[in-house]
């Protein structure tokens, strides 16, 4: 089953190109990980998903079209849009109530168990918690809600190490199935990289790297070259080179493990120095997309 | 999918897709979110009940304080023509339901000029977008307020204090042994509160327009939604003053303000007399000539635009 099928997505603000002719397809049971710098079209594509902005090209949500049927695919959708979106004003009881009262999917029952594991009280209004708790609630109420899909724009951005931690724990143990969708957006690359299933760079409104995280384990290869085979290890095309304490460290895309093996000790590099060489590469040639990229 | 977390363990306790349809676990009637909608905005604006409350307060706490000499004003009404008695017995009711209608009018302005800007300055708006609620029902939720609930809020709440007012002055004059069966007598509050019920209606209606124009700039306007909403009209008449020296439109202006009242009553008796305000017999309601009036259908023509207006902007609205 395919939860979201673009073709041709595209969105432009004036002159600025915030979706470049965008393909992608998600299946379900997979946990997606939209990373790419600051404006480079991660929000405007959730948006576009979410049914919150308009665009060109096509685009499919569990068999809706998101802009034209938004009341009715938020049924199967469920989203976190940064933190700090519930309203100062509510009760934690009157979120619940609310969401209970127009939600078909939502399990009231769930909410509550997740909430009584937390300090938050069914009385307190949302502007008397901490960032965290908000948060908390936030993720509550959407756990609570038995949902295809559920997107999250930043959900942990502005939050302390251990919110963070519990946020992706809770989402993991309590939450995702393989009959569940999760895609996520964040700047702390670290953090989700072992909870992730599928991996897409963005940038410029591109997709730069679509991949699985099998794919990309298998295909990236990072190697603290030995000094004497430097040269050696140069000429064999790595995407990018960088120095830690006078080692070279050369990440290798699509390479002979043996052959690397021989040069120093190869190991797995993390999502965040993948980034660091594609955007590299696509900021400085944008017009050469690196090689099995944007397909 | 290797997942190191374990995942994999879990088995998906049912992983077909059904359509969205099919597979509701809960079958919810269309009107329920519309009723949670309007809760909603019972929670977040107070001021909707506890304002029109404030101002019952107030108007009744003003009639206890004029109980001290009612006993005497009492005497002094019995010496008066009986023709005359009713309208002054009428005076301390009719001054709460203005009260309160009056109220009810500020505060349905304040809340319509609030109603689709707050969401989107406090960013909530992504919230309550991401729930299956249409723009549709959410914009209905909200213009319903000042159109409906206001307006019910405002009557029964008249009720409440005018027979309260009643009640008390009924039982201070008989332990002073002061008039209380003229009281009775005279003073028609049934037909008052059937009146003032009719004049809700009507305002409301009337006042229509209005409601949604400032439903639809607070869903437009970035910010200053009370300069947006106010300045173009004045702006509109002021120039027609200014270049053609007429004011059709400024006129226009105050029969949408106060048209109403020359709209569905008659102001006069049949004798030429006029009717005195505050007690206003239902035999001068007008309801047919106001039904038939062109100002009103008018105006609810262009409320009902406003509104489809304001619920078309919402889908594009995002945080400001």
């Amino acid at each position: 089953m395919i939860v979201i099928e673009a073709s041709g997505l595209r969105k432009v603000f004036g002159a600025t190109v915030a979706l470049d002719s965008v393909n992608l397809r998600i299946e379900e049971g997979r946990i997606l990980g939209l990373i790419g710098p600051n404006g480079a079209g991660k929000s405007t594509a959730l948006n576009a998903i979410l049914g919150l902005t308009q665009y060109q090209g096509e685009l499919n949500v569990i068999g809706r079209d998101p802009w034209r049927e938004r009341d009715q695919l938020m049924r199967d959708v469920c989203f976190i849009a940064d933190v700090a979106v519930l309203p100062r004003w509510l009760r934690v009881s009157q979120a619940l109530d609310y969401v209970a009262g127009v939600h078909p999917r939502f399990d009231r029952g769930k909410a509550e168990s997740f909430l009584a594991k937390t300090a938050i009280m069914p009385a307190s209004k949302v502007r008397e918690l901490s960032k965290g708790m908000v948060t908390q609630l936030h993720l509550a109420v959407v756990m609570a809600i038995d949902a295809k899909l559920l997107v999250l724009d930043e959900p942990t951005i502005g939050l302390d190490i251990l919110y963070r931690k519990q946020f992706y724990d809770s989402l993991l143990n309590d939450y995702f199935d393989r009959s569940r969708t999760i895609v996520v957006t964040t700047h702390q690359v670290e953090e989700v990289q072992h909870v992730l299933t599928d991996l897409m760079f963005i940038n410029g409104g591109r997709i730069v790297l679509d991949c699985s995280m099998e794919e990309f384990e298998s295909r990236y290869m990072e190697v603290m070259v030995n000094p004497e085979h430097v040269a050696a290890a140069q000429a064999l095309k790595p995407i990018h080179e960088r120095k830690v304490m006078g080692r070279n460290i050369l990440l290798f895309d699509h390479s002979d493990r043996k052959q690397l093996a021989a040069l120093g000790e190869v190991r797995m590099p993390s999502i965040a120095d993948v980034f660091v060489a594609l955007m590299g590469t696509a900021n400085s040639n944008r017009a050469q997309q690196p090689r099995g990229a944007a397909r | 999918m290797n997942h190191p977390m374990g995942i994999q363990s879990n088995p998906a306790p049912d992983s077909s897709f059904h359509s969205p349809e099919a597979s509701a676990p809960v079958h919810m009637k269309t009107t329920r979110p519309f009723y949670w909608s309007v809760r909603r905005e019972l929670w977040e604006h107070r001021s909707i009940y506890i304002a029109p409350l404030a101002a019952a307060a107030v108007a009744m706490l003003a009639f206890f304080v004029s109980l001290i000499t009612l006993p005497h004003s009492m005497r002094e009404l019995a010496a008066l023509d009986r023709a005359h008695q009713p309208a002054l017995l009428a005076q301390p009711y009719a001054h709460a339901g203005m009260l309160l209608t009056l109220t009810a009018f500020l505060v349905g302005i304040f809340y319509s000029l609030d109603a689709l800007h707050g969401e989107r300055r406090d960013r909530s708006i992504l919230f309550w977008k991401s729930l299956p609620v249409s723009d549709l029902t959410t914009v209905l939720s909200k213009a319903i307020i000042p159109l409906f609930v206001l307006p019910v809020i405002v009557f029964l709440l008249a009720v409440v204090s005018q027979l309260t007012m009643l009640l008390i002055s009924t039982v201070v004059l008989l332990l002073r042994d002061g008039g209380a069966a003229t009281l009775w007598k005279q003073l028609p509050l049934f037909e008052m509160q059937l009146v003032l019920l009719y004049g809700v209606t009507v305002l409301a209606l009337w006042h229509a327009p209005i409601y949604a124009w400032l439903l639809l700039v607070s869903g437009w306007a970035r910010r200053a939604t009370f300069l947006w909403a106010v300045l173009p009209w004045l702006g509109i008449a002021v120039f027609e003053r200014i270049a053609f020296s007429t004011s059709h439109f400024g006129l226009l202006l105050k029969d949408r303000l106060f048209g109403f009242a020359a709209g569905a009553f008659d102001l006069k008796t049949p004798s030429g007399a006029p009717v005195d305000p505050h007690l206003i017999p239902l035999s001068q309601l007008a309801p047919g000539r106001f039904l038939s009036s062109p100002g009103l259908w008018l105006g609810l023509l262009f409320a009902a635009i406003f509104i489809a207006a304001a619920v078309r902007l919402r889908r594009y609205r995002e945080p400001i």
